[in-house]
């Protein structure tokens, strides 16, 4: 079975990649590329795959869940510039794509090891554009 | 391994009408959907496509995928009626399960000219024909 917590967070970032020049930059990246950056109204969906706890009939307590999205994920992003104040992108560029496997790693770690497994997270920049990572997995359908 | 799945929008009419019935069955059969004026909808379509990163820390440029969804998909279909003005609905019924497989087929057949590469690999195409109705079909169900 598998459980997904939704949590938002609003921070701006800019892909670009300092090697390159601002025209080689914004061929590769498009608007996304501007140097003063940009910001999105994040949602994140993390899902938990495993069996109901025979007792709870819960895999996971979605209350604690959410503490840990909240501490984990909400608390380093929302209302940053991502580039500036949220390693490690400093140094990596700050695409849905990274974004969904940093918080991956923020996750991973922190998760009671009784509530099912990470299965997935999944980025929304906009509405219109998502991403799914799951961490060392195939895509599935 | 990442999967990103971009939404894209189009409002089309069409007519589910099959010349192997009679008047009287295709009415039963299709209901409102039968009206011979047709009627229209505003379809949405996610398309998903996997992969790992590429040089510029993304799994899909998006600005390719847009250009290949409007030029095989948007452009010919926008504001268009699916019977009589997409060839591939001259037989074929346009239910939206023949258009996802019809959009899902365009977009591998033209898929290399966008992604030259092994990466990234249309996954699947998702159409909402109104938000209660949803189609998918996945790539490797077409030929």
């Amino acid at each position: 079975m598998i459980i997904t917590r939704k949590v938002e967070f609003s921070a701006s970032h800019v892909c670009r990649r300092p090697e390159l020049t601002d025209e080689e930059n914004r061929r590769l990246y498009g608007p996304a590329a501007n140097p003063q950056g940009h910001g999105h109204n994040y949602v994140v969906e993390v899902s938990l795959r495993g069996e109901p706890h025979p007792l709870t009939g819960m895999v996971m307590d979605l209350k604690e869940l959410k503490e840990i999205l909240n501490r984990q994920i909400v608390e380093p992003y929302d209302h940053r510039f991502l580039n500036y104040e949220v390693p490690p992108f400093d140094r990596l560029v700050p695409t849905a794509e990274n974004i969904a496997r940093d918080i991956w790693g923020r996750l991973e770690t922190q998760l009671p090891a009784s509530g099912g497994r990470l299965y997935a997270v999944r980025v929304y920049e906009t509405p219109d554009l998502y991403v799914d990572y799951f961490g060392d997995q195939p895509c599935t359908a | 391994m990442y999967r990103v799945t971009r939404r894209y929008a189009f409002a089309a009419s069409h007519r589910l009408h099959s010349p192997e019935f009679t008047e009287e069955q295709n009415r039963r059969l299709y209901g409102k959907c039968n009206n011979p004026y047709g009627h229209g909808h505003n379809y949405v379509v996610e398309v998903s496509a996997c992969g790992p990163l590429d040089a510029a820390e993304r799994a899909v440029d998006i600005q390719a995928l847009d250009r290949l969804v409007a030029g095989q998909v948007l452009e010919p279909f926008d504001h268009r009626n699916l019977n009589t003005e997409v060839a591939a609905f001259e037989g074929p019924v346009p239910t939206s399960e023949n258009l996802a497989a019809e959009i899902c087929r365009r977009l591998k057949r033209n898929w290399t000219s966008a992604f030259p590469g092994p990466w990234p690999r249309l996954e699947k195409v998702r159409i909402a024909e109104t938000a209660r109705n949803i189609f998918e079909v996945g790539a490797d169900e077409i030929e």
